[in-house]
């Protein structure tokens, strides 16, 4: 008997929805497992309603499952009453595919999305049964691997962990999973044998494989251990979305979870340039879907599931090869007959987006959302995200003229060079926006919502020394002031978490006792504010000897070697730091699909380019600028007319 | 399509079994909204601003109690053809495995909404395996004259006596050890079969609990609100577990 569900049920009644755990999703698949097969767990390590939607682990769930070698199932981090009962009664983390027990498998895989999740992933493995650290792992664990956009500095997980996936999963799983399944063939004994075997696939690093020596609170260099070990790990790229057409059966839960509608992804990789943006960084060049097969995937998801909303998914989605065609023939489409809602997220700052909008909300007006990120222009050309104000209030302006009443407005503070004139631009633009939307409505409501900004990896600011917590609260308390009886609402994201974060998000391996010692004190689900504790990080830094100050708010220095220099997402270091330079400078640059190629090393590295259907802009121009990008030079880009 | 044509009513009756009793009774609904959009069923919508469908469903089965009779009321769009002897199979076949559809039948207009025509529920309660003497905790619960149960309501505490909503209450053998049987009265105060448990004996834990029957009094008369199919709950039960 494999199936844990005897034990896993009596616990049932006992817990806060207990459909996390009993799997039975519209699309889920009870696999055969068998010797000649590598068993994969794919883990999500946060609660089952955040992970249930997430795209990539359904798309890894699905080609794995078409394979003749392979099998994979599902988890999610169990809720802490879960947990608990879990612990006393001895059940250890399972699946919810067929309930089998995690160390059954041949290797966790787990998606790391935010670095808030870290001490989960921790307690997933520890609830498998297995030891934390993968030093002290046997041969017969499981291989315990991780993948996702926090896998490109994974150094602070490198002593839990014991290969990391760089970049897109789609072809690379097939190439691990022929190394385990020969592994397994041969009687798996040496766990580092297997090791070795992995670090040799493109794409994966296997941090064991590496020694790291320090000069002080400063890495001075990440070595191989053996010649046969890449001193730089490469990401993977798909080179063509269009012979990705996944997930061909998405799950359709059961229960409520968070983005719960058919999501097709319109593309994949962003060409803008924000410089504080780690997933347009790290995702380029852009690889669009042919708008034929993105109709036939809503038109098939939608009959197949029931849903009545699709969302379009991409990091812009308003920037897709003639969005505006592909979104009417949702909506006129009489299978559809008129109920399907579509949603884009990432909506562009300009009148063209709200324009698509309008098609697409035609009864529902209730609430639209801009990211400007930046109070003032002078801000917003230092993070390259050129929203003109006359961009926003346009946007704002067709908005409330066409009968929303709702805007929201997403900010960033503690961005470099950042001053209290542009922290309190935020308040202008706001206020401003709320005057544009009385003129049409007395109930118009502006919400200006702020994060703290924290640097990332393979960004331009990967150099910056991040905010204190105290000054990131300063500036919004700079900001309650200044909207004070203005009919702006302020929200704000608690600087305390950002400092975790930024802990962690530029950490180096030593930040892995520091994980280890959160989650040992109980740190949990750090991502939701009823869990979160920053007492328990300051207190594990300094377990660890380990200054806040040096990992989190220093500035680094040009020729400083970065924990995570020896993976690379194609970026040459030289472009990054000149674009931060540029950055200080105040000098934005063009999207780069549209203008010359600024050669960041995206798509020259790996011999890819940007697959488009259209290489004319859209209407309202690159960023809502306006400027005229038909004079730019030779753009690399294959036409997907022309797409072999 | 003329506009005075009646909406069609239909009642279906269906089952709620397996691993599938875990979701709550809002998930239930939003399954029953995605199957009828799967086979495209005409339904009926309400007027307004954002139209709905119109289903209606009956008594909410608390989380984690199974069921082999469910009930719902939907209004089918006049004037186009809907056969509905194939329902059943077309339903099923878009439901969850364990939601399974064993009765359709068009309804007279004009028919009292399920919520308010079902007065009474059958409950089969299998109990953990327990020391306590079931037939003399029952027998002291029949005799008494109150049964008095708190609960917490909108952060207020409530007493009330569930005595007189407890219509048949019987000690029986079952598959997996022992089974009360109990017969609840669903208007005016409700009994859910867990706080019947925990009056009886708050140490008493339920192993499965199942609703058997739904029943409308109407005139001295008992009747189920839609008789099962005759090929109908065993094999539903088989199916999903």
């Amino acid at each position: 008997m494999t199936s844990l569900w005897p034990r896993i049920e009596p616990l049932l009644p006992r817990v806060q929805k207990p459909a996390r755990y009993i799997g039975c999703e519209d699309g889920a698949l009870s696999p055969e497992h068998g010797p000649d097969k590598v068993a994969w767990l794919l883990l999500y390590p946060d609660s089952y309603e955040v992970g249930l939607p997430n795209q990539g682990l359904q798309i890894l769930y699905e080609i794995l499952n078409e394979r003749d070698d392979a099998v994979a199932e599902r988890s999610y981090a169990p809720w802490t009453d879960m947990e608990a009962l879990m612990r006393a009664e001895g059940v250890p983390l399972f699946s919810v595919d067929t309930h089998r027990a995690a160390g059954a498998f041949d290797l966790l895989a787990f998606n790391l999305s935010a670095e808030l999740v870290y001490t989960n992933v921790l307690n997933c493995i520890d609830l498998a049964g297995m030891p934390v650290r993968a030093a002290e792992r046997s041969a017969a664990d499981p291989i315990v691997a991780a993948g996702g956009h926090c896998a490109f500095n994974p150094e602070p997980l490198a002593d839990f962990v014991d290969i990391f996936v760089i970049g897109d999963g789609e072809e690379v799983i097939a190439e691990i999973t022929e190394v385990i399944g020969r592994w397994k063939a041969d009687g798996p004994t040496d766990r580092d044998a297997v090791l070795r075997a992995l670090a040799a696939v493109p794409g994966v690093y296997a941090p064991a494989m590496y020694d790291v020596t320090y000069d002080g609170p400063r890495v001075m260099a990440v070595t191989p251990r053996h010649p046969d070990i890449p001193a730089v790990v490469e990401k993977r790229t798909i080179a063509d979305l269009a012979a990705w057409p996944y997930p061909k059966q998405q799950l359709v839960p059961l229960t409520e979870v968070v983005h719960d509608r058919l999501n097709v992804e319109i593309f994949r990789g962003c060409t803008r340039g924000c410089r504080f943006c780690q997933a347009g960084m790290i995702t380029r060049p852009v690889r669009e879907r042919p708008a034929e097969q993105v109709r036939e995937m809503v038109s098939a998801g939608l009959a197949r599931t029931g849903y009545d909303e699709v969302s379009l998914t991409s990091l812009s989605s308003a920037d897709y090869s003639g969005i505006a065609d592909v979104v009417k023939g949702i909506i006129d489409d009489p299978a559809c007959s008129g109920q399907v809602g579509v949603s884009l997220p990432s909506l562009r700052v300009d009148a063209f987006t709200v324009g698509i909008a309008s098609e697409i909300q035609k009864v529902r007006r209730t609430g639209l959302t801009f990211a400007p990120e930046g109070g003032t222009w002078r801000m917003r050309q230092v993070i390259s995200k050129l929203i003109r104000e006359e961009d926003l209030y346009g946007a704002v302006e067709s908005a409330f003229s066409q009968g929303w009443r709702r805007v929201k407005l997403y900010f960033l503070i503690g961005l470099p060079t950042e001053t209290d004139t542009d922290t309190l631009g935020i308040a202008e633009l706001a206020k401003n926006c709320v005057e544009i939307g009385r003129r049409y409505t007395k109930g118009a409501s502006v919400t200006a919502s702020v994060g703290g900004f924290v640097p990332k990896p393979h960004t331009p600011f990967q150099w910056f020394g991040q905010d204190t917590a105290e000054e990131l609260m300063r500036k919004v308390n700079l900001l309650r002031d200044a909207t004070k009886r203005t009919g702006v609402t302020l929200r704000w994201h608690d600087p305390k978490a950002t400092l975790a974060e930024g802990i962690a998000s530029r950490g180096d391996r030593r930040i892995g006792a520091v994980v280890e010692d959160v989650w040992r004190h109980g740190g949990t689900f750090q991502e939701w504010s009823e869990h979160f504790d920053l007492s328990l990080w300051t207190a594990a830094m300094e377990r660890a000897g380990l200054s806040t100050d040096d990992y989190v708010h220093r500035h680094r220095e040009a020729d400083e070697v970065l924990p995570w220099q020896h993976i690379s997402a194609g970026l040459h270091k030289d472009f990054l730091w000149q674009d931060w330079q540029e950055a200080l400078a105040e000098a934005g640059v063009e999207d780069c699909r549209w203008t010359p190629c600024y050669d960041c090393g995206a798509c020259t590295e790996y011999g890819i380019e940007h697959v488009v259907a259209s290489n004319t802009p859209p209407a309202g121009g690159s960023q809502g600028t306006g400027q005229d990008l038909r004079t730019g030079g030779a753009v690399p880009v294959t036409l997907l007319a022309t797409r072999r | 399509m003329t506009a005075s044509a009646p909406n069609r009513h239909v009642r279906v009756r269906f089952a709620k079994v397996g691993k599938v009793k875990w979701t709550s009774a809002r998930d239930l609904a939003r399954m029953w909204e995605r199957a009828f959009r799967r086979i495209e069923l005409p339904l009926a919508y309400t007027e307004g601003f954002s139209p709905r469908p119109k289903v209606s469903f009956g008594l909410a089965l608390p989380t984690g109690c199974e069921s082999v009779a469910e009930y719902l009321d939907l209004e089918l769009a006049p004037d186009v053809v809907v056969e509905l002897d194939a329902l059943p199979a077309a339903l099923s076949a878009a439901l969850p495995v364990g939601v399974d559809v064993t009765a359709v039948a068009e309804l007279e207009g004009g028919a009292p909404s399920l919520q308010h025509a079902v007065t009474s529920c059958r409950w089969e309660i299998e109990v953990d395996g327990t020391d306590l003497d079931l037939a003399s905790l029952v027998a002291t619960a029949l005799a008494a004259t109150e049964l008095p149960v708190t609960r917490e309501r909108k952060s207020k505490v409530v007493t009330d006596d569930i005595r007189p909503a407890i219509i048949t209450l019987d000690v029986g053998e079952g598959m997996a050890g022992t089974t009360l049987s109990a017969e609840l009265a669903t208007l005016a105060r409700g009994v859910r079969p867990v706080e019947l448990l925990r009056a009886l004996s708050p140490d008493l834990r339920e192993r499965r609990v199942t609703r058997t029957h739904q029943w409308i009094e109407r005139d001295g008369a008992r009747r189920e609100p839609l008789p099962a199919a005759t090929t109908d709950a065993p094999h539903v039960i088989a199916r999903a577990s």
